[in-house]
């Protein structure tokens, strides 16, 4: 169905339009323009993406507690983002007078450079990746690790004991949150054979019965996906997972003290952070750009990608309106009492998997490990009490 | 491209800094810091000499490298928990101050 | 590219700098990480890219951050009002001097022997793989073995001995 010439040109229109592009430069800049291009390009579409999201968060987010949101600028309010913008960028930009300046100054623009280099790898299409490394999805983990740092530099850096806090707190979620994050990736990379996102996409790309054989579809890919959002929505400090912003205990964390356009970079940081995480699910596990059904192959796969992400995105903002911010004893006795084992029993189950062959004795089988370790580990930490409340002992 | 002389300079440059840090600064964990250094520049002659050795099929010297960033791991791991240790002892972390088995 | 081996070095080299120079201790940590970046992307240059993201996942991935938590653990964070540098610094830099001449007479006398050129080996992370689970097994049991000793060596050597373990 790609085969024919108009579904053909609708769905590289993207890549067509860059090759004519760069097609009028003389040949010896060629391959640094194309380079250059890609790059604009997602540099400006990303924070284009921030816009139109912050608008559908703060509406979804007032729809579902029952409000309004926004209803001011523009029809509807959906003007809002930019009369945001204006205003991040007019406010004074306040450095507190002990904070250290140059290292205040570094945090935000190493967070946004870090969070955008995310996308080099990422296949937002058929044959639209910036980059195909052989190593891409471990280039991916290297550069998130790196926030972690720029979360610190700025909690460190603005001398402040909730900014401290905050981000500690966010550097010991994000450190616990990246161990289940990344076993669950390395499930889809003993399944597939290759670290490289393309291939994995490609593994993806075939069709039964009209029906995808997407990674989500097996029983190792369900649960490495339910444990992947957890820890994504750990790793991007999204509710409930938002302690290092606590507003009742932290003020904002550790961007308490970022005002103006700085303060703009960390939200910019964090939802880009939010899209690239949901865009690696969606490759890992949703096919990334393959349709969800074959006969809905006209439909050009760059559109597939981005419905996938804004997808993850309407849950993540979901979530966010339903669940209660957890406790950081909590938060921790999760990540490592139970994310842990179970992501390494999904290790053990896929290589099962990858072992028994076709047939449905690998189904049942796998299955069964995963739902009788998945009951029984749950009602073992329910009964332990790590997960009820908490008894506090003032006054002993 | 390129010699491989400059990469070999580079790594001897950064492994004499790491000693110096090592070797002259008082607190633990920027003695730390100094071991990682010259770790560090250890992997970076393994890689150099990987890439312009005969056999670079072989894989032997990157193999070296990523055994030695594991085990660097490990040692950063302990090494740091032992300077919290001894800091709970002792409460400072400056060498020059722990000198009880001088006698 | 020797442009950008240069630029290069000289980030890694200027970051090893000041970690050692710096007198704040975060400082120091945060310049540190200017170095293992620099290192990887040396590592990188040299087409070894599995080593290089492994450098960043690993160096400024884990190893900064439990430096800068044990600074902070450590009430280190603040610059010391006497001075950063141990008595006898003197020796100590004398000795690293000493052995960077001898590093660097080394290989500027070694240069016509050694060689400047090398074809780009076609190394995919597949083979790095096979080749960690057949000829290096060995080892990577004994480096698996390894991790898990540091792990529980260092959670109890950091644990509280009071009894407070929670």
């Amino acid at each position: 169905m790609i085969d024919h010439p108009i579904v053909y040109q609708a769905d590289q229109i993207f890549v067509l339009l860059k090759h004519w592009l760069i097609g009028q430069l003389p040949s010896s800049v060629q391959p640094a323009a194309g380079v250059l291009l890609s790059v604009v390009v997602i540099i400006c579409l990303f924070p284009a993406l921030f816009a139109v999201t912050t608008i559908i968060e703060r509406k979804g987010l007032g729809r579902m507690q029952n409000r309004l949101g926004p209803n001011r600028t523009g029809p509807f309010g959906i003007l809002q983002p930019i009369a945001d913008g204006i205003k991040s960028l007019t406010k004074e930009d306040i450095v507190p007078t002990s904070a250290d300046g140059v290292v205040h100054f570094l945090a935000p623009v190493l967070l946004v450079v870090v969070v955008f280099m995310g996308f080099a790898v990422l296949p937002m299409g058929r044959n639209m990746a910036l980059t195909d490394m052989d190593a891409g999805l471990l280039f991916f983990f290297a550069i998130g690790a790196s926030t972690e740092l720029s979360v610190f530099m700025a909690g460190w850096s603005s001398r402040n004991k909730y900014s401290l806090l905050g981000a500690m707190r966010a550097v010991a979620q994000m450190i616990s949150y990246e161990v289940p994050l990344l076993l669950s990736s390395v499930a889809v990379v003993m399944i597939t054979g290759s670290l490289s996102l393309n291939k994995i996409v490609e593994a993806q790309n075939h069709y039964t019965w009209g029906l995808p054989h997407w990674y989500i579809f097996t029983p190792w890919g369900l649960a490495g996906f339910l444990i992947f959002c957890i820890a994504a929505t750990a790793e991007t400090n999204r509710s409930p997972f938002d302690l290092p912003e606590g507003e009742s205990e932290l003020v904002a964390g550790y961007h308490t003290e970022y005002s103006g356009f700085k303060f703009a970079l960390f939200f910019l940081g964090e939802y880009v952070g939010m899209f690239s995480i949901s865009g690696l699910g969606a490759t890992l596990f949703l096919g990334g750009w393959s349709a969800p059904l074959q006969i809905l192959n006209f439909i050009p796969s760059w559109f597939w990608f981005f419905s996938k992400l804004m997808a993850a995105i309407c849950v993540f903002i979901w979530m966010r309106g339903t669940f209660p911010r957890l406790r950081q004893d909590q938060l921790m006795n999760f990540a490592w009492k139970f994310c842990l084992p179970l992501v390494l029993t999904n290790l053990f189950v896929t290589a099962l998997w990858r072992f028994l062959g076709e047939g449905w004795l690998r189904w049942a089988l796998c299955t069964a490990i995963l739902v009788v370790v998945y009951v029984a580990m749950a009602r073992a930490e329910m009964r332990s009490g790590h997960f009820g409340s908490r008894r506090y002992r003032y006054a002993e | 491209m390129t010699p491989l002389s400059g990469f070999l300079l580079v790594a001897a440059l950064v492994f004499a800094i790491g000693l110096a840090g090592a070797l002259t600064r008082r607190n633990a964990i920027l003695v730390l810091i100094g071991i990682e250094l010259m770790l560090n520049a250890a992997n970076l002659n393994l890689i150099a000499f990987w890439r312009y050795g005969p056999h670079p099929a072989a894989l032997t010297g990157m193999m070296f490298a990523i055994f030695s960033i594991a085990v660097a791991a490990a040692e950063a791991a302990v090494g740091l928990g032992l300077v919290i240790a001894i800091y709970r002892h002792a409460r400072t972390t400056d060498l020059d101050q722990m000198n009880r088995m001088k006698g | 590219m020797t442009f950008a081996f240069y630029v290069i070095a000289a980030l890694t080299v200027a970051g090893g700098l000041a970690a050692v120079l710096l007198r704040n201790t975060v400082h120091c940590a945060l310049a540190v990480t200017i170095a293992f970046a620099g290192l990887a992307m040396l590592f990188l240059d040299l087409d070894a890219q599995f080593a290089g993201f492994a450098q960043i996942l690993v160096y400024i991935g884990a190893v900064a951050i439990l430096i800068v938590f044990a600074i902070l653990l450590t009430r280190n964070s603040e610059t010391p009002r006497d001075g950063v540098f141990s008595r006898n610094w003197f020796a100590g830099l004398f000795v690293a001097a000493a052995i960077f001449a001898v590093l660097g007479w080394a290989v500027l006398h070694s240069i016509a022997v050694l060689p400047n050129h090398a074809a780009v080996p076609a190394v995919t992370v597949a083979q790095i793989g096979q080749a960690l689970v057949g000829r290096y097994v060995l080892p990577l049991e004994i480096v698996a073995l390894l991790l898990t000793a540091a792990m529980i060596g260092a959670v109890i050597i950091a644990l509280d001995e009071k009894g407070r373990t929670k």
